[in-house]
């Protein structure tokens, strides 16, 4: 861990807050990807069945 | 000899436009997105590791130069994602391709986080640099605004049903919150009062800062950019199958009536 000295809560507030952000829109964008692909695969299901 | 040359350069965009086919756009991003999500990782690993590690304290900013990383690309995508959709949209408005209206969509989720980091690590910084988190600047303000037209986006294409005119209006949104996106980026330059200074990263190399701070951003700034290509294509494939399950519902409907 580098010396960040008086400057320690700006920096790691900042990068904590990127990080998180970062992370939540590829976890939502991850999760609607799952479900909308799996609702696909069941709509093209039913429509080889019928 | 003028039809021939006309022709050579509608085929030299024709790569471009096998993208706007849904079809093609589901194969050819599947096969480019485990290559993107691979670089975007190797990017941005080397990229921020170097910039929070390996960078000395500047002499105006101290170790405070390291929000740099986060700050300025983040700053940058929510601009440039903003352009993209203007782009995206034109060629909804003029071409009627789909798939660029989805893009647009698709897009405007990643641009809104980019635009709050950009906000909330600019804010973080200001504090010790100008003793308040924020000032009514021309540039942090045209942001802002940005930010508020990012909402207004996507509230849009939630509030219409019929996808072709949501992805219309959102168009035209586009192309207005786009003079907001611009004034972001040039604000400094033609208002002189305000506390943000111009800008880090220039095609005018004078304009750059110090080759030990630059090369790591430039890392920073390309991983970012390839963060946002990956979302996009992940987004946009979501968005064309959502397209898909409408169509195969409406049809299971009216076999059914």
């Amino acid at each position: 861990m580098p010396d960040l000295g008086k400057y320690a809560d700006a920096i790691l507030w900042s990068w904590a807050a990127t990080l998180v952000l970062v992370a939540a829109v590829i976890a939502v964008s991850w999760w609607q990807s799952a479900r909308v692909k799996k609702k696909l695969d069941a709509a093209e299901a039913r429509r080889k069945r019928s | 000899m003028e039809d021939v040359r006309t022709k050579q350069a509608k085929d030299g965009w024709n790569w471009l436009w096998a993208w706007a086919n849904p079809v093609k756009f589901m194969a050819l991003s599947g096969k480019a997105l485990p290559w993107v999500v691979g670089l975007t990782v190797v990017t941005l690993a080397v990229g921020l590791v170097w910039g929070f590690f390996f960078t000395p304290e500047a002499i105006n900013f101290g170790s405070s130069v390291k929000i740099i990383y986060v700050h300025v690309p983040s700053a940058m995508m929510a601009i440039n994602i903003w352009v993209m959709m203007l782009v995206a949209s034109l060629i909804w408005l003029i071409r009627r391709h789909h798939v660029s209206a989805l893009a647009a969509k698709a897009a405007a989720l990643v641009g809104v986080v980019m635009t709050v980091i950009a906000l909330i690590t600019g804010a973080i910084w200001g504090e010790p640099m100008w003793g308040t988190y924020w000032a009514w600047d021309p540039r942090l303000t045209s942001f802002l605004v940005l930010f508020l037209f990012y909402l207004g986006y996507m509230a849009l294409w939630a509030a219409i049903e019929n996808p072709d005119t949501a992805a219309d209006l959102t168009s035209v949104l586009a192309i207005v919150g786009s003079v907001f996106a611009l004034l972001s980026r040039y604000a400094v330059n033609f208002w002189n009062q305000g506390l943000h200074q111009g800008a880090s990263l220039s095609l005018d190399k004078e304009e750059n800062v110090a080759d030990v701070y630059w090369q790591p951003l430039v890392i920073c700034l390309a991983g970012f950019v390839l963060l946002f290509i990956a979302l996009l294509l992940v987004r946009t494939r979501t968005e064309v199958r959502k397209r898909r399950i409408h169509a195969l519902e409406m049809r299971e409907r009216m076999a059914d009536a």
